[in-house]
């Protein structure tokens, strides 16, 4: 491994999150943008060719060395480290609703999910997952919410375009307003209970 | 019509999230996937009866987004019951918002089976400080037998030295007794120090005894108390005047 790759690799190491290419290259001025990624690559490479019980992993906005999965039930076990908690239901609904629609405010999500979401919203924000990021323009001008770059990391997202396109679901569903284009909407012949 | 039946269930409290159902719309679309029914055209009256149904066995009465719902489809059912007046195409199915909105979380739960399989993947990997849940690890069940554990009690406690009791009993200070050292000592030398009325290794006691009775002595003019400076040794000397007295 050259030098560079060896720099990158410790402040990968030393980093609680993810690191982007660009910010990588403050740590060499020497460096162009397209040797860090080649050093990027080298080091990917060494850790899969030689064989290492960690690997390089782009997501989540950056870089990040994790362990490989094999190893986590053991690792686990050993209670030298924990996975965090699944995500519920709810959670999972809410945050993809975030996700897609972001800046959302609580009633169109409590919308779309038709319950009451003030709770799990709640505790999103607490885990780290979403975030205020705008306020609205209605009626008391509402909070609206966007998801974190802690979602995109736990989600193994390197951003968010990587989340399958709405036309790409199995449900292509006109997003915008209810259908009044054709009255006979009943006679699209769509398998109920395809998902 | 489906009275609320209010006997099994009578005492329920509010668990809604707790149920197999994320909510009214999750519930509806599983009847209809259940139903095996067309979403763009739903037999309203029954799904509706279902819901009903579902809703009481769940014990979902007194959940208000269940209720809501509930409402909801009873007003469809109604308005499906109008006569509709053929030659008039403005009629709009009353179904079609819900259907949107039916269409639009199930949208939804496909996006939630991505997330969980991304989360679920990125779960099983650690990164180098993934500081963010660090809670208490959880509790390792404890495979030990009741026998095991009492010879470990047994063990630790032989190994723990016994507690030193102290009995802590007053000790009253003896200025009587200080007055007779210091009278015996100058009785043999006009003047002396701190260190001939004190001895080295003396107690707190002993020490406050003296302190005391040399203040008792100069009080009653027997002796004179001096230090040269402050902390150096505290010369007495005997009071001519006192003994006279």
């Amino acid at each position: 491994m050259n030098s560079l790759a060896k720099l990158l690799e410790a402040a990968l190491f030393a980093s609680p999150r993810p690191i982007p290419t660009e910010e990588l290259a403050v740590l060499d001025d020497e460096a162009s943008k397209a040797a860090v990624q080649s050093a990027l690559d080298e080091l990917r490479e060494h850790y899969n060719v030689d064989g290492h019980g960690v690997e390089l992993v782009e997501q989540g906005g950056g870089w990040q060395i994790l362990t490989r999965p094999e190893y986590t039930e053991a690792i686990e076990r050993a209670q030298m480290a924990i996975r965090p908690h699944r995500l519920s239901g709810a959670a999972l609904e809410t945050l993809a609703i975030v996700a897609y629609r972001q800046p959302i405010g609580k009633a169109e999500i409590g919308e779309i999910r038709g319950v009451d979401v003030g709770a799990i919203l709640k505790s999103l924000l607490e885990r780290g997952l979403v975030e205020v990021v705008a306020r609205g323009e209605g009626l008391g001008r509402p909070l609206l919410y966007g998801t974190t770059p802690l979602f995109l990391e736990q989600f193994a997202l390197r951003h968010l375009e990587e989340l399958p396109r709405i036309d790409e679901l199995a449900i292509a569903l006109r997003t915008s307003k209810p259908a009044e284009d054709e009255a006979g909407a009943s006679t699209e012949p769509v398998p109920a209970g395809s998902a | 019509m489906t009275s609320p039946h209010q006997g099994a269930t009578g005492e329920t409290s509010f668990v809604v999230e707790l149920s197999a159902f994320n909510g009214p719309l999750d519930l509806l679309l599983s009847l209809i996937r259940d139903e095996k029914v067309d979403i763009y055209d739903i037999p309203i009256a029954n799904i509706c009866k279902q819901f009903l149904e579902r809703m009481h066995e769940l014990a979902l009465n007194d959940a208000a987004d269940y209720l809501e719902m509930a409402a909801r489809l009873l007003r469809i059912k109604t308005l499906m019951l109008l006569p509709r007046h053929e030659g008039l195409d403005q009629w709009e199915d009353p179904r079609a918002e819900l259907v949107r909105r039916l269409l639009e979380y199930q949208q939804m739960r496909e996006v939630v089976d991505v997330l969980e399989r991304l989360g679920e993947d990125r779960r099983n990997r650690f990164a180098r400080s993934w500081t963010q849940t660090l809670s208490a690890p959880p509790q390792a069940p404890l495979a030990l037998s009741l026998a095991e554990l009492l010879l470990a009690v047994d063990r630790v406690l032989r190994q723990a030295r016994k507690p030193v009791m102290h009995d802590v009993v007053p000790r009253a200070l003896d200025v009587d007794g200080a007055i007779a050292i210091v009278r015996a000592v100058l009785a043999l030398r006009a003047n002396a120090r701190w260190r001939d009325v004190v001895r080295l290794d003396a107690e707190p006691w002993e020490v406050l005894s003296a302190l005391l009775a040399l203040l008792e002595l100069a009080r009653r003019s027997e002796l004179k108390l001096a230090q040269s400076r402050p902390f150096s040794d505290v010369e007495i000397c005997r009071e001519l005047a006192g003994e006279a007295a």
